[in-house]
């Protein structure tokens, strides 16, 4: 993928893309990497990792108060149970919001996300605003997603300032007793695993 | 030359509001996710370490007026050049010039979903006891680090308090530098948002890290 167009007409690309493709052309006539190596990791980060795997690890907890206690004492080794594990997850806590205390994540430094349960991050989540803001003001933050949380709920920003990587397990909403794990874990948004949403209610798209 | 962070924003003001996206969207342009991918590819070389890297993009000096994947384009640009993998003719001209040098790996397609399952763990074995405990009051190194760090500006100086030991792990400053893995006993501690904001602190605020043993000291 993606190499069908190496001999396009080079003025029309962009700086950057020509910079991507200077250091990629490089690298792989000195044999330091393997084409098919980098589409296989391009293919993965598109396609196969993102926040579909948080949503079933937290609709897992919702429905299973064993797998919850030991996503919460172990979270590592409970989301490898389920197939998560990997680069950007190898030291996992999950953080359990709870009717009056509410969890956020950030990497205030950089970028550090947990891949294997939620993929890559989105723009803003690496992007100054978030970074610099969530930790002094986070219900400012919150609001710009919509969100408001009752006046007395603690909130606990987590900066992932180390290997550690959090992932939050939204409250499960109310009505959704009879759901099957599958129906809820669709009610399991990225955001709110990473604390900057709420998890939907039934029938809220 | 003082060791200078662009990166290092928590806390600042003047970056404007936060603009929320969809689910979907990881990748805006079909260079970044090529961008991404060539960075675990070089990385698996074994020419440099993780911290080196964070190290070579925070010290990028336009990093606050460049998109994420650019700024890792960059470090990635200067990572290349520094550990001898390519000369900066070689990235303008777009081909190589100069013979190779040996690289320590090179990561195949057939290795590529074993080396992702895998990781890299940064957990080592403890050179020492921990010498905090939960709930132990500790105060933050308050002098700025002349090398790449993990303890943000806005939590140097500050008090707070152990609430987990989480293992000794490889110590980003060491590790960045070239040092080795000195492994350091790592903690989550938790401030107050008083402690860090004063009166415009939330009330019921507060924010955890993860701090290296060497960034504490007991207060």
């Amino acid at each position: 993928m993606g190499r069908d167009h190496d001999h396009a007409d080079h003025s029309k690309l962009s700086n950057v893309e020509r910079r991507v493709r200077a250091l990629e052309t490089v690298m792989t006539q000195k044999g330091y990497i393997d084409p098919a190596a980098l589409d296989l990791l391009i293919d993965t980060y598109q396609t196969k990792v993102g926040p579909r795997n948080g949503a079933r690890v937290v609709a897992r907890a919702w429905v299973d108060p064993a797998f919850r206690e030991q996503l919460m004492r172990d979270a590592t080794a409970a989301i490898a149970e389920l197939g998560y594990s990997g680069r950007q997850g190898e030291h996992m806590i999950a953080v359990a919001n709870v009717p009056g205390r509410h969890n956020i994540v950030v990497c205030t430094l950089c970028s550090c996300y947990p891949w294997p349960v939620l993929g890559l991050p989105p723009v803003w989540y690496k992007s100054a605003p978030y970074r610099s803001r969530v930790v002094r003001d986070p219900r400012g933050v919150l609001a710009e997603f919509g969100v408001t949380l009752p006046a007395n709920t603690e909130i606990r920003v987590w900066d992932s300032t180390a290997e550690v990587r959090y992932l939050v397990i939204p409250e499960r909403p109310a009505g959704t007793d009879g759901l099957s794990e599958e129906a809820l874990a669709a009610l399991v948004t990225r955001d709110s695993m990473i604390g900057t949403g709420l998890a939907r209610a039934v029938g809220e798209t | 030359m003082p060791y200078v962070s662009h990166a290092d924003i928590g806390g600042r003001s003047g970056f404007g509001p936060v603009v929320p996206e969809p689910e979907g969207a990881v990748f805006h342009a079909t260079w970044e996710p090529r961008a991404h991918a060539l960075t675990i590819a070089l990385g698996a070389t074994g020419s440099w370490n993780l911290d080196m890297a964070r190290s070579a993009r925070e010290t990028l000096p336009d990093y606050l007026n460049l998109s994420y994947y650019e700024i890792w384009l960059g470090g990635l640009e200067k990572l290349v050049i520094a550990k001898n993998l390519a000369t900066p003719d070689e990235l303008t001209a777009g081909c190589v010039l100069h013979a190779p040098a040996p690289v320590g790996r090179v990561l195949k397609a057939d290795q590529v979903g074993a080396v992702l399952a895998k990781g890299a763990a940064t957990e080592r074995a403890p050179a020492g006891p921990a010498r905090f405990r939960p709930g132990q009051r500790v105060r933050t190194r308050a002098t700025p680090a002349e090398h790449h760090t993990r303890l943000p500006g806005y939590l140097r100086g500050k008090t707070g308090v152990i609430e987990r030991v989480l293992g000794a792990h490889v110590f980003a400053d060491s590790h960045a530098q070239g040092l080795g893995e000195d492994p350091q006993w790592l903690y989550t501690v938790v401030c107050d948002a008083a402690e860090l904001w004063g009166s415009e602190a939330t009330p019921g605020h507060s924010v955890s890290f993860d701090a290296w043993q060497p960034y504490l000291e007991a207060a």
